[in-house]
């Protein structure tokens, strides 16, 4: 009985034990002004939600090649709920780890025998706002165990390796400085949690893939391209830091 | 067909000014942006927004490349009847817009 | 944060440091009030404007403009015109209002490139005129400067 309790209380407390989590654990919106969270807080005038509104027509249409999501998942408020908050997460059928874009790719290419949706594209972006959004106030719960395990650690050691021309490495920005102002941004912990997201920046609602891609410019290193290994590594990594934090997206950010 | 948000409320009072907000999917393109090969991107924005109530026009506006992407308009109006708020919008290339919500009267 | 005023007068200009946006310079819009006006005088007040103090990103700025008025036939307000003088087009929005407004209020957000002062004009019916401005420090400059 009590190796049981020891080896649950492993699995449980197994990404907290490995990671560092920032302390306290903060969104990000919590270091954005006034005007944005507010923004993302109004149900209406969020500017994502109308790539929700958009990935919410999509589900319910017959795609090329097959049917449409609906036809298999139903009522997304209630199939969706809380998945996203998985992402990524190790896929049997694809062997490997995939975020959520990557998931939805499969299903379109699988399921529905359709071409993939091409990265940051409007469909894409809208499917994938609208099921994150099915998972506002859900915990991140990310999976590192198993076959994803070697994924987490390709993305830690990401996470703690010094890239690009100014060599920094995420860890000493967004573990060692979050809180501090950097020119005219006050630097976050890094969470998920409220992506996809719009940026206001990018007058446009974008994946988290483009926004650590906008990471990797920062520190003038070069950007890996959209869906590699290290970008769903990192995002991995990421999610299972932020273990425990809700998320509400899709976010806005400045 | 462009995508757009409008949020009315559900009951009016008769004569009482009530909020009507809307929102456009639209990249409201400066024409001073530059593509990944150095090409300008034209100018294209919504150019005009009009609301009516029972084919009356209670609104309307003209928008420039200085309104921010994704049009946000919130605005109020007045109604004696229940009916429909209707609002249609057109960009620079001439693609249309058109959302619409039903109220009743308190 | 946001900022609400009741405008007695035309703000004072020099209040605010200038933020070095070397790239556009505030434009004089006298001639473009003008020309809205048809030659009428605007009188200065009587609108409210509600926008933030700093714009952390010009690309998008909330602003609210209300124009207190009966709306009724003989006396509401007919348009609302918002003019921002360092934008590389001035004339950024125009709203036509009627008795059947109700109010005189518009929500947007707006494009700002570069801290400036932002003007708003006001035609009642009767061919009258009000005037107001407010002044808006921009981190980032909308229109210009290039998101990466």
């Amino acid at each position: 009985m009590r190796a049981l309790a020891v080896v649950l209380a492993l699995a449980t407390g197994a990404a907290a034990a490995e990671i560092a989590q920032p302390q306290p654990l903060k969104g990000g919106i919590e270091f954005q002004g006034a005007d944005v969270r507010a923004l993302q807080a109004d149900a209406f005038a969020n500017p994502g939600m109308l790539w929700v509104a958009r990935g919410e027509r999509l589900w319910s249409q017959a795609a090329s090649g097959g049917p449409s999501c609906a036809a298999c998942h139903g009522d997304a408020k209630r199939s969706m709920h809380g998945v996203s908050a998985r992402y990524p997460k190790h896929d049997a059928a694809l062997g490997r780890v995939v975020d959520l874009e990557g998931r939805i790719n499969a299903c379109v290419t699988g399921n529905q025998k359709s071409a993939a949706l091409a990265p940051e594209s409007e469909p894409l972006l809208s499917l994938s706002a609208f099921v994150a959004s099915q998972s506002a106030g859900v915990p991140l719960a990310a999976s590192i165990d198993g076959p994803a395990r070697a994924t987490f650690e390709r993305g830690r050691a990401l996470y703690f390796e010094r890239q690009g021309q100014f060599n920094l490495a995420c860890n000493q920005c967004h573990d060692r400085n979050w809180g501090a102002t950097l020119l005219a941004e006050k630097v976050s912990q890094g969470h998920p949690a409220d992506w996809p997201a719009y940026r206001i920046e990018w007058q446009a609602l974008g994946s988290l893939q483009r926004r650590l891609r906008a990471c990797y410019f920062g520190v003038r290193a070069e950007l890996p391209a959209f869906g590699s290994d290290d970008l769903v590594a990192l995002e991995l990594y990421l999610a299972a830091r932020a273990s425990g934090l809700a998320g509400s997206p899709p976010g806005v950010r400045k | 067909m462009m995508l757009g948000r409008l949020l009315v409320p559900p009951t009016v009072r008769k004569g009482e000014a009530f909020e009507i907000k809307v929102l456009v999917q639209h990249p409201m393109e400066t024409g001073f942006r530059r593509d990944m090969n150095g090409q300008s991107i034209p100018l294209n924005v919504v150019n005009r927004v009009v609301c009516r109530i029972g084919g009356r026009e209670v609104f309307s506006a003209e928008l420039g490349s200085g309104v921010a992407a994704n049009p946000y308009l919130a605005f109020f109006a007045t109604a004696d009847a229940p009916g429909e708020v209707e609002v249609e919008w057109t960009d620079d290339r001439g693609d249309r817009g058109r959302v619409s919500a039903a109220f009743g009267l308190a | 944060m946001k900022r609400r005023h009741f405008v007695a007068g035309l703000a004072a200009l020099g209040a605010m440091p200038a933020a070095a946006q070397r790239f556009q310079p505030a434009q004089d819009i006298t001639p473009l009030l003008r020309e809205l006006t048809a030659g009428a005088t605007a009188q200065p007040g009587g609108i409210e404007i509600e926008l933030p103090r700093i714009a952390e990103n010009g690309n998008s700025v909330p602003m609210r403009i209300a124009v207190p008025s009966p709306m009724s036939a003989g006396d509401h307000v007919a348009a609302i015109y918002i003019i921002a003088e360092r934008n590389p087009r001035p004339r950024v929005a125009t709203f036509h209002f009627g008795p059947a407004s109700g109010k005189a209020e518009v929500t947007t957000r707006v494009r700002l490139a570069g801290t400036q002062t932002v003007t708003v004009l006001a035609e009642l019916s009767g061919k009258r005129f009000r005037i107001a401005t407010t002044e808006v420090l921009v981190t980032a400059a909308a229109c210009l400067d290039e998101s990466l």
